[in-house]
């Protein structure tokens, strides 16, 4: 049993998450950048956000032999303070590092001419640095702001293999697959998505082109929500090889397009220098 | 290591991208932006054989730095740290002793010091130590010791141990053996020889 979570905001998360996460069966995950419930005020908030998904958050994954990636972006919902928008300038230089293995969390929050701007810049951004782009839906008019992202992709010339679009259900499920583009579901204990609405929806589209993640974040959410939809997902009929299929060689396809995915080792790193100690304190 | 001992250390599918990428940035410092982050997937993560530790990324990152103009040097390394992953970073720290800086990048050091990344806190330590104060590196060691890295790392440690170094440990000590918790057979050895140089001093 391996698992990739691939949008999981670890940055919520406790130790003890890390140590049920690796007893579970996941060995490597993609950490979005998105918004953290209290709004920020500046860009220096953002780029130190940033440094801790390039540099302290791989730290800790690592010493739960999980492999730690990023996605960096500007998301939706703050792109509309003008105070934030300075954050577009800096993106170049993080989509630049080891581990950012695409453009996100962009998309809708309140689809605003804000909003409009933020999500086309950086998809120019992802074909200039050449990644995939991850796409975040609106809770909000989900449906039409689902829409109206397909579109938005397709008129940024980015290949839609190269998208994921993310936090669909049952209604929305249906144009992105026909869009070309993946389709990302997160799986909630009571909102966007359940363990056995999912295996339903694997069901009826297959498990081609699929990402499935648990995005636990600040809100009521569960790291866990991966495994409980494998298990689910073995109980409904579903073989092992659907499984890895669906939670280890799809994500490393989607986010293997970036060229840096690095899970030759999925051992713990070597802390330093070979002594692999690490006591707590500081 | 000095800049041409690093590169003669350099796996050979790594020395052409790296001659390469100096020469841009020598013409063009700029670029120094765009290849500083590249140079890992570029070069590979591979220990040098007979380097002290450094590994392929981190010299080819030296590398790059040794190459900037002698007047922007200190301001662009201050930027690839700022900007830098924990890998980049770290490739600074480990570069300092070979650029023309002077004292200017301590600041650098206090960073990585105040981190809780082993591998930042172990390369804040080698040679360009020697310009942190007295008191700032006595910390540094004693929260190698806390971290559980081997003080094996930390430059000139015996040259620059002193009373109070042995105070600090000897606290931490009694606090450990109240606990009933091990401490590092290392800091116990520099404790113990700590001691010693203060019985002979007095003696």
């Amino acid at each position: 049993m391996r698992i990739f979570d691939p949008h999981i905001h670890m940055t919520s998360r406790t130790t003890d998450d890390y140590e049920r996460m690796a007893a579970a069966g996941v060995r490597a995950l993609v950490e979005p950048a998105f918004w953290l419930g209290q709004p920020r005020t500046s860009v220096g908030s953002f780029t130190d956000y940033f440094d801790s998904l390039v540099g302290w958050e791989p730290f800790r994954a690592s010493q739960f032999g999980i492999r730690h990636h990023a996605t960096i972006a500007l998301n939706p919902k703050e792109a509309n303070d003008p105070r934030c928008v300075g954050v577009l300038d800096v993106l170049p230089r993080y989509l630049e590092k080891d581990r950012v293995v695409a453009v996100g969390e962009i998309g809708y929050d309140s689809m605003t001419a804000e909003e409009d701007t933020a999500f086309a810049a950086q998809l120019q951004l992802a074909i200039a640095h050449e990644l995939p782009a991850l796409v975040h839906t609106p809770h909000r008019d989900k449906a039409r702001g689902t829409e109206r992202s397909i579109k938005v992709v397709a008129e940024s010339g980015i290949e839609p293999g190269r998208v994921v679009i993310d936090h669909l259900n049952e209604v929305t499920v249906r144009t992105v697959k026909e869009s070309g583009c993946w389709a990302g579901f997160s799986i909630y204990p009571d909102t966007k998505m359940s363990p056995p609405r999912m295996v339903e929806i694997l069901k009826e589209f297959g498990t081609e082109r699929v990402l499935v993640n648990s995005a636990a974040d600040w809100g009521r959410s569960d790291p866990l929500l991966t495994r409980e939809t494998v298990d689910l997902m073995l109980a409904g009929g579903f073989g092992e090889d659907d499984v890895d299929l669906v939670f280890w060689r799809n994500p490393v396809e989607f986010y293997g397009q970036s060229g840096k995915l690095e899970l030759d080792d999925a051992a713990p790193e070597n802390l330093f220098e070979g002594n692999s100690i690490l006591r707590g304190g500081s | 290591m000095k800049p041409n001992e690093l590169r003669a250390a350099l796996p050979p599918a790594a020395v052409g991208w790296v001659d390469e990428a100096v020469s841009q940035v020598e013409t063009d410092p700029g670029a120094i932006a765009r290849l500083f982050p590249r140079a890992a997937r570029a070069c590979g993560r591979v220990p040098l054989p007979g380097s002290s530790g450094w590994t392929a990324d981190e010299a080819a990152r030296a590398l790059l730095l040794a190459a900037l103009p002698g007047d922007q040097v200190a301001a662009e390394a201050d930027r690839l740290y700022r900007y830098g992953d924990a890998d980049e970073k770290r490739a600074v720290l480990r570069a300092l002793p070979l650029l023309p800086v002077g004292d200017t990048a301590v600041p650098l050091l206090h960073d990585a010091l105040r981190t809780n990344d082993t591998r930042l806190v172990g390369a804040a330590l080698g040679p360009y130590a020697a310009h942190l104060d007295a008191a700032t590196w006595r910390q540094a060691v004693l929260k190698c010791v806390f971290m559980g890295l081997p003080l094996s790392i930390v430059d000139r440690l015996d040259e620059r141990g002193d009373e109070e170094l042995r105070v600090m440990l000897a606290g931490l000590a009694e606090e450990r053996a109240a606990a009933g918790r091990p401490m590092a057979a290392d800091a116990i050895g520099l404790l113990n020889r700590l001691s010693g140089t203060a019985l002979r001093k007095e003696a």
